[in-house]
């Protein structure tokens, strides 16, 4: 892991002004039959070229929902997106046409799935299924896609890559077929890649080295990452930035090693707090008391509340907004002073 | 693979002469062959034991199987009451019912892969439910009814085409009847696609295909039907002997001398040697269409490896 350590190499290009990615006011809800669930209410963030942005939250707080919006690939019906702008290099995504869209996806932005084994196509070859990204987007013959196939897997360091182009996904360990899934992404070296928990159905062994992969091509390219995770463990040792995610809202944007040091939101501080540490062995590990909220409804002002230890009534009406921490930090609570100081 | 098949191939064996032997058993027990050959008329009891004794009718019953197998085995199907070679009758009535069948199965994957794929894709929308409802109808209506009407229908009313199949069968007069004997199969294919293609739609495979930024187009026939068809074309070939079986209604309705139209003279008359080689092929027919979908489905879905 030293390799992603170390100051970020800057590019010999210059550069383009704004960011890469620049997510505005997303708002995405599915029109379910017993109501509307909010899913993504409002979020922003930002991703420039080689930069890391970990996006960290439970399952349901819209953490993949952003990212599947991002991409175009949400199931539709039920969900919409409903407001907000995607701008992808300057062009704003959702006010593309379908076919506009699906030349982006693969080519420019790629997407890499958690569980390799079901994301993979179980009857078509990987050697098919990484060469069709050549025959697509770059109308390459079958032959000279499945040479670029064999190149792709050498690449993401397959043992031996040419007799095994033909083999099925069910015929690799998990650890491969999660370096196919990569080597699928990277296929076009495109300019951002979205990485939803790519190491959460691996073992921790097998996780290092897979990020350790992506970080290394990633840099290689000069890459945009959005590491989508749960994980605190994997997001300390690659991200640049993070930015906590709640019922659909971001409640926390920092750089890495100040969220650690010191989280401005209590839900932060609730995630950081129930890491298991091998410095506390045997005393119970801390948990964020209740579950995470319905979103078919969400709890009026700060949607954290009725788990906060810090709430008062002003967290029950007022929803807080973004506030501005430090350049470069914001917190969602109307207490993050207390929260940053509290030790 | 190898060994996989010749297991298979020695598997069919008894199932062979089992159900061989029940059907010769059970043509024994529609009455006295020989009376049936002399028809209306009392047979002269001489001659009776003398056809008896050249017939092995005499014999025990698994002894004059046994024989009669032999004789099958060296190609000699017998000789059907009206002096006919039984092989001969096959050579004309199997090509016929082969044709009919494929005129069916074709039919089943135009057309039920196409609607079921149609439904399986808007799943609730209005295109669904009609298919659904049509299909659940067509699964409800007989075969002879079916075939009656359609007959009417076609042949009679609005004339478009001969209501019944002249001896030779060309492939044109054939299509009628082929849609008849693959009509209910095809709402059973119909169903099966929707239903393959509705779960598959939502596979995490079919999301990555369209992150890969593919056509949708692609998707569908690349990625979704790979997949969804698996189940559809099982079905389909366990159902080739299913279909050459119930042609024995349809080759009726539209007068084709085909298997179907032999199986059904033959046990009218009690024609036992007809009756027995044309069911013999049939089971031939049935367990050779079985081994090839097992097979089928190993090429299919690589996961399915058979040692």
């Amino acid at each position: 892991m030293t390799l992603v350590n170390e100051p970020i190499p800057q590019p010999a290009t210059p550069a383009p002004a704004g960011p890469l990615l620049d997510v505005r006011d997303l708002h995405v809800e599915f029109r379910m039959r017993d109501g509307v669930a909010h899913a993504v209410n409002g979020v922003s963030y930002s991703v420039r070229a080689g930069e890391t942005l970990a996006v960290l939250g439970e399952s349901g707080s819209g953490k993949s929902v952003t990212a599947q919006a991002i991409m175009g690939i949400l199931d539709s019906p039920p969900g919409y997106v409903t407001g907000g702008q995607v701008l992808f290099q300057g062009r704003d995504l959702l006010t593309l046409g379908r076919e506009e869209r699906r030349k982006v996806r693969g080519a420019h932005m790629a997407m890499i799935f958690q569980d390799a084994l079901s994301a993979l196509n179980p009857v078509v070859s990987v050697g098919a299924q990484l060469g069709e990204m050549y025959e697509v987007h770059r109308g390459m013959s079958r032959r000279s896609a499945r040479k670029k196939a064999v190149e792709l897997m050498e690449r993401v360091r397959i043992p031996a890559a040419r007799t095994r182009v033909g083999d099925y996904p069910h015929q690799f360990s998990g650890g491969m077929r999660q370096r196919i899934m990569i080597a699928m992404a990277m296929a076009l070296e495109p300019d951002l890649i979205i990485a939803d928990e790519p190491t959460t159905a691996l073992d921790v062994t097998v996780q290092a080295q897979v990020m350790e992969l992506l970080a290394e091509l990633q840099h290689e390219l000069n890459m945009g990452l959005i590491l989508i995770t749960h994980d605190l463990g994997v997001v300390a040792d690659v991200a640049d930035t993070i930015a906590v995610m709640y019922a659909g809202r971001i409640v926390e944007t920092a750089p890495v090693h100040e969220i650690y040091r010191a989280p401005a939101h209590p839900y932060t501080r609730g995630l950081l707090d129930s890491i298991p540490r091998v410095d506390q062995k045997g005393q119970e590990l801390y948990a964020i008391k209740g579950l995470p909220p319905n979103l078919m409804h969400i709890p009026s002002g700060c949607p954290f509340h009725p788990r906060c230890p810090r709430a008062r009534d002003i967290c029950r009406k007022d929803h807080p907004p973004l506030y501005d921490v430090a350049p470069g930090r914001a917190s969602a609570c109307h207490f993050w002073e207390e929260t940053l100081n509290d030790e | 693979m190898g060994r996989y098949v010749i297991r298979r191939l020695l598997q069919m064996i008894p199932v062979f002469i089992g159900s061989t032997f029940l059907i010769f058993f059970m043509v024994f027990a529609l009455g006295d062959p020989v009376a049936a050959l002399f028809g209306d008329r009392a047979p002269d009891p001489a001659t009776a034991a003398q056809i008896r004794k050249d017939l092995f009718l005499d014999e025990p019953l698994w002894k004059q199987y046994l024989h009669y197998m032999s004789l099958t085995f060296r190609g000699d199907f017998g000789t059907a009451f009206n002096g006919q070679q039984v092989t001969e009758l096959m050579a004309d009535a199997w090509p016929i019912t082969v044709r009919l069948t494929l005129v069916a199965i074709a039919f089943e994957i135009l057309i039920g892969i196409t609607l079921g794929v149609l439904s399986g894709l808007r799943r609730g929308r209005a295109v669904d439910t009609t298919v659904l409802v049509l299909t659940l109808v067509v699964i409800s209506i007989p075969t002879f009814v079916s075939g009656y009407v359609l007959q009417y229908l076609c042949g009679v009313k609005w004339n478009t085409v001969s209501p019944t199949v002249s001896p030779e069968a060309p492939l044109n007069e054939l299509l009628l009847p082929g849609v008849v004997v693959g009509l209910v199969s095809l709402a059973y294919v119909t169903r099966l696609t929707r239903t393959s293609v509705a779960e598959n739609v939502r596979a995490d495979y079919v999301r990555t295909a369209l992150a890969k930024g593919l056509p949708r187009r692609r998707i569908i026939t690349r990625h979704l039907l790979r997949n969804s068809l698996i189940p559809v074309v099982t079905f389909i070939g366990t159902d080739i002997g299913g279909l050459m079986g119930g042609a024995l209604v349809t080759e009726r309705i539209f007068n084709i001398h085909g298997v179907g139209y032999q199986l059904y003279q033959g046990v009218l008359r009690q024609n036992s040697p007809t009756v027995v080689g044309f069911v013999t092929i049939l089971v031939i027919v049935f367990l050779v269409a079985n081994l090839i979908v097992d097979l089928l489905y190993a090429v299919l879905d690589p996961r399915i490896r058979y040692a």
